[in-house]
């Protein structure tokens, strides 16, 4: 197997394992939130290598120009990825202003304290 | 003209309806904008659902370009059933939603409340009639992102946190969806669901195929919150606003099942996924564990919101097995099941919604003596109850008899007693209630209270009716249930 051959598929496999675990491992919910965007992020660039076609040019018809080509790479999955990129960015949104909200009520951002707090709560009911 | 654009009306007139609802701004004029859409788009599935009937499957191809290289929605018998289940439950609600809404939410923000209900609902209604495997994830995380918000709004801060970890889990289940299809992708260079039917089943073998198919099932099955992957559902069902428990626990999860209907009997519908890739038995496994453990875990709660969510990931348990037994009569079981659970459901968390109204709280104290104070809310709650359980005369009934036939018919009869036994905790919890209520004197410093108001028991009681109507007579949920899966399984189109 050549080098460059599937290192974009393992850097893709590293990232997304690395901000899974973030967002598993940590307590604190920003550090959640941008482990949740590397893991999200690894998804893009595996949709962008996989379009990627060894020796292909844009798949724009250009008179004179695009003679002798004769591979194009796909277009397809970059307009898919770039409403993924729409979606990750508004769910970041809405989890960064969840998190405010969170800090308002609770005075924290630390999971095990509000955990902590709701069960107090809890028992108090 | 009208009729043949019905199937995208479906989708876009909940969604271009939410930014007009923001212009409304005045709560009752939201209010009552919302209800007229959503009675619309229940009045566009049920056409939808006889043209399928009488003419077989509809495609509509968006923007005029042709499948597979545009967007295309098909109106099959499946989905034509899902169509009509969320918007069914969605414009009931709306009924139950003015004072239940005007009392739980700051009047405010009311307009902004329905706004992201009508997103929610297109969202939901666009997953159940996309055609496309892209779509449909646009269409998730449209529906996702606008219920993480309606949770959030609920009047305990423990919504927040709650809302937080949905929102957490709902990611990862959607970015694990967005991988299985960027690996089907790579392999059959196609999006569309009809046409991954056909190129699939060369390509099955590979590693590449079998990644997707895990991603996607442990996706769909977070969302779908499929033991054990449930962990968020409990606390956004217990401390939404009691409108978003009642729509989303009849609708999301069971929009999600069909997701996963869908991927495993359509898109991998040519290869062996159920029996050659083990997929069936560890479903069955996974749905029996549901079953036991949830309704176990709800017999313990006081907080009845977050019993009957528990009680929710338990029925999803029945409507996986109904699915991972991969015959006729199971598949029908299961798909009946997602309609008998969904009114069931809402008429529950309705009798929650108008005793929050009423009494303030859930915790199982504050039902004491309510059968005498709150009649004919408690009188609805016993008889969804039985439902629930699976008492013959209603819905909850036909599908455990459809489960129980399917397990029979395989001749797991094992299974059959799980199906029985697990109903028997049913029981425990629904009567916890029903002691409460009627076999418990009111506090004597409880204060006086009314029955709720019309419109919350006209719409609990369309849908506590509904769930008796269709257990007496079943036939026409059920021709659909096993129409749609001979469709799926023996037809295959």
């Amino acid at each position: 197997m050549e080098f460059p051959g599937l290192f974009n598929y393992w850097i893709v496999i590293v990232l997304m394992m690395t901000g899974f675990y973030i967002v598993m491992a940590h307590g604190n919910l920003i550090k959640k939130i941008v482990g949740l965007n590397v893991f999200q992020v690894s998804v893009f660039v595996f949709y962008i290598s996989m379009s990627k076609v060894k020796g292909g040019t844009a798949p724009i018809l250009r008179p004179g120009l695009d003679e002798g080509v004769e591979v194009y790479a796909n277009p397809l999955p970059h307009v898919l990825i770039l409403t993924a990129i729409v979606v990750a960015v508004a769910t970041t949104a809405l989890a960064l202003s969840l998190i405010v909200r969170i800090r308002e009520e609770y005075g924290s951002i630390e999971e095990d304290e509000i955990i902590a707090q709701e069960n107090n709560q809890e028992e108090d009911q | 003209m009208i009729a043949a654009n019905l199937p995208i009306l479906q989708v876009i007139a909940p969604l271009l309806s939410a930014p007009l609802c923001v212009l409304l701004r005045r709560p009752g004029a939201a209010w009552a904008f919302a209800l007229a859409v959503t009675w619309a788009s229940f009045a566009i599935a049920l056409t939808l659902l006889s043209q399928v009937l009488e003419s077989g499957p509809i495609s509509y191809e968006i923007g005029g370009w042709a499948a597979p290289f545009g967007i295309e929605y098909r109106v099959d018998m499946i989905s034509a059933f899902v169509l009509v289940i969320v918007s069914a439950i969605g414009s009931a609600i709306m009924l139950f939603a003015r004072h239940s809404v005007a009392s739980e939410i700051r009047r405010e923000r009311i307009y902004l409340f329905y706004a992201m209900y009508l997103l929610c609902l297109s969202g939901l209604l666009g997953i159940a009639i996309t055609g496309d495997t892209f779509n449909l994830f646009v269409f998730l995380e449209i529906s996702s992102l606008s219920s993480y918000v309606l949770i959030s709004l609920g009047q305990d801060k423990r919504a927040l946190t709650a809302a937080f970890r949905y929102l957490v889990m709902g990611a990862i289940g959607a970015t694990f969806y967005i991988i299985g299809v960027g690996l089907m992708y790579m392999m059959t260079g196609t999006l569309n669901i009809a046409d991954l039917a056909v190129r699939l089943p060369a390509v099955a073998s590979t590693t590449t195929i079998l990644a997707a198919l895990a991603f996607l099932t442990v996706g769909i099955s977070l969302k779908l919150a499929l033991f054990p992957l449930h962990a968020w559902l409990p606390g956004a069902y217990a401390y939404a606003p009691s409108m978003v428990t009642a729509f989303m626990a009849a609708t999301a999860t069971k929009v999600a099942v069909y997701i996963l209907i869908r991927i495993l009997f359509t898109i991998f519908g040519g290869v062996d996924v159920m029996a050659g890739m083990h997929v069936g038995v560890i479903l069955t496994g996974l749905a029996v564990i549901a079953m036991f453990a949830a309704s176990t875990t709800a017999i313990f709660q006081p907080n009845l919101k977050r019993m009957l969510a528990y009680s929710s990931v338990a029925q999803i348990g029945y409507i996986i097995l109904g699915i991972s037994f991969a015959s006729e009569t199971g598949l029908a079981g299961g798909i009946i099941h997602l309609f008998n659970h969904a009114v069931t459901k809402s008429a529950l968390f309705m009798v929650m919604g108008c005793v929050v109204l009423r009494v303030g709280s859930v915790n199982i104290r504050a039902f004491d003596g309510l059968g005498a104070r709150m009649p004919l809310t408690m009188a609805a709650f016993v008889i969804a109850g039985l439902s629930l359980i699976g008492i013959p005369l209603t819905v909850g009934f036909i599908s455990k008899w459809y489960l129980i036939l399917a397990a029979l018919e395989k001749g797991w009869w094992p299974i059959a007693v799980v199906v029985v036994l697990s109903s028997l905790l049913a029981v425990i919890y629904v009567w916890r209630v029903v002691e409460a209520a009627y076999f418990r004197p009111a506090a004597a410093d409880a204060p006086e209270i009314s029955e709720a108001p019309a419109s919350m028991l006209i719409a609990l009681w369309l849908m506590t009716g509904a769930s008796v109507y269709f257990g007496v007579d079943a036939t026409r949920t059920l021709d659909v249930a096993l129409g749609a899966a001979k469709l799926l399984l023996v037809d295959r189109i």
